[in-house]
């Protein structure tokens, strides 16, 4: 791994993790939603910092080049915080699916049969 | 005891079809409530219906078939209802036969009651790729629920007390298509279910969704939800 190689992966790791705790400092992100992407910058920046880690992970893995066992990683995280998403999308689905049914038998309770339309 | 009845019509932009299905119940069960659950539609089916003395919950946003059912359910089990009768909009369903449906509830032979058009009432005829994919489900649905299914795919059904309990909890109703899936989950629940003959016509409007591509996505997510379900188990 070369020199720039090692300082663009760590600057990245320092740049996602620097962003991800400002965003939840102005509460523009939750903490609940903001862990998976704390795990992520935080484990390519320990990566990044110990090349001997990723040596081992590029043959594991069969790669030609550490930075590409690094994009491995990198893409396989976004996997998971993808898939994470789409659990909490349908969670809010759910949740706007009950306060909408919610919504129609309490506005018939309250207005009866009026023409409400 | 008069038992409290409530008919539940999900509709979506059914302004035109759903004025002779409400004359119809009226005429055959003049003391069952009616709720039309309006599914967001964009035509005058939320008026028409309150023209019509119907209670009409209306969803602020389309929120598909099941979900508008599931709505129905609900203001069921707040309301106290004895039995729930679902029916669909576009007057596919005769309503001559809601009683027959609502029999083998009162007499106790059943929990949940199918309204079948393949049980030698009238001549449905479904074209070819429907019928197979039909006669998979209704294959499925009878191995795994050990009951003689032979429309699961039928929006014609009954329920007593203790399945408008079961279907009004957020979950335990799909949101989409609540077909051979709802009749597998219903049965692993430890309801009883049977069939009664109905008459049904031939599809006025098909559902688009049948149809095309909605055609293999209702495929899939009805083999992918059967399996779900039996992976699930019985939930509470």
């Amino acid at each position: 791994m070369t020199l720039s190689n090692l300082v663009l992966s760590i600057a990245v790791s320092v740049g996602i993790l620097i962003l991800v705790f400002e965003l939840v400092r102005r509460k523009k992100l939750n903490e609940e939603y903001s862990w998976l992407w704390i795990v992520t910058a935080v484990f390519l920046f320990l990566v990044s910092l110990f090349p001997p880690v990723l040596f081992w992970f590029t043959k594991l893995i069969g790669a030609a080049l550490p930075i590409s066992a690094l994009f491995f990683l990198a893409v396989m995280f976004l996997l998971l915080i993808v898939l994470h998403f789409s659990t909490v999308i349908s969670k809010l689905t759910n949740n706007q699916k009950t306060l909408a049914q919610k919504v129609a038998i309490l506005e018939q309770k309250l207005n009866g049969n009026k023409l409400n339309k | 005891m008069q038992e409290k009845i409530l008919v539940i019509i999900p509709a979506y932009n059914e302004a035109s079809g759903i004025v002779g299905v409400i004359n119809g119940i009226k005429k055959v069960m003049p003391n069952a409530d009616i709720a039309v659950i309006d599914d967001g539609s964009k035509d005058l089916t939320c008026s028409v219906c309150q023209l019509l003395n119907a209670i009409v919950l209306s969803h602020p946003f389309n929120l598909g078939d099941g979900a508008a059912r599931q709505t129905g359910y609900l203001f069921a089990k707040y309301n106290d209802y004895d039995f729930v009768v679902q029916i669909d909009a576009d007057g596919q369903h005769d309503t001559e036969f809601l009683p027959s449906l609502l029999e083998p509830l009162k007499n106790g032979s059943a929990d949940i009651v199918i309204g079948s058009r393949f049980l030698g009432v009238g001549q449905y005829k479904a074209e070819f790729a429907k019928k197979i994919g039909m006669g998979v489900f209704n294959t499925l649905a009878s191995v795994i629920t050990k009951t003689k299914i032979t429309d699961s795919t039928s929006g014609y059904r009954a329920v007593n007390r203790k399945v408008i309990e079961y279907y009004a909890q957020p979950q335990q109703y799909p949101a989409n298509f609540p077909d051979a899936d709802l009749i597998i989950q219903s049965h692993i629940a430890g309801f009883k279910i049977q069939e009664v003959p109905v008459l049904m016509s031939q599809n006025t409007k098909d559902k688009p969704l049948h149809h095309g591509l909605g055609a293999y996505y209702y495929v899939f997510k009805m083999l992918f939800s059967i399996t779900v379900t039996l992976l699930r188990g019985k939930t509470k």
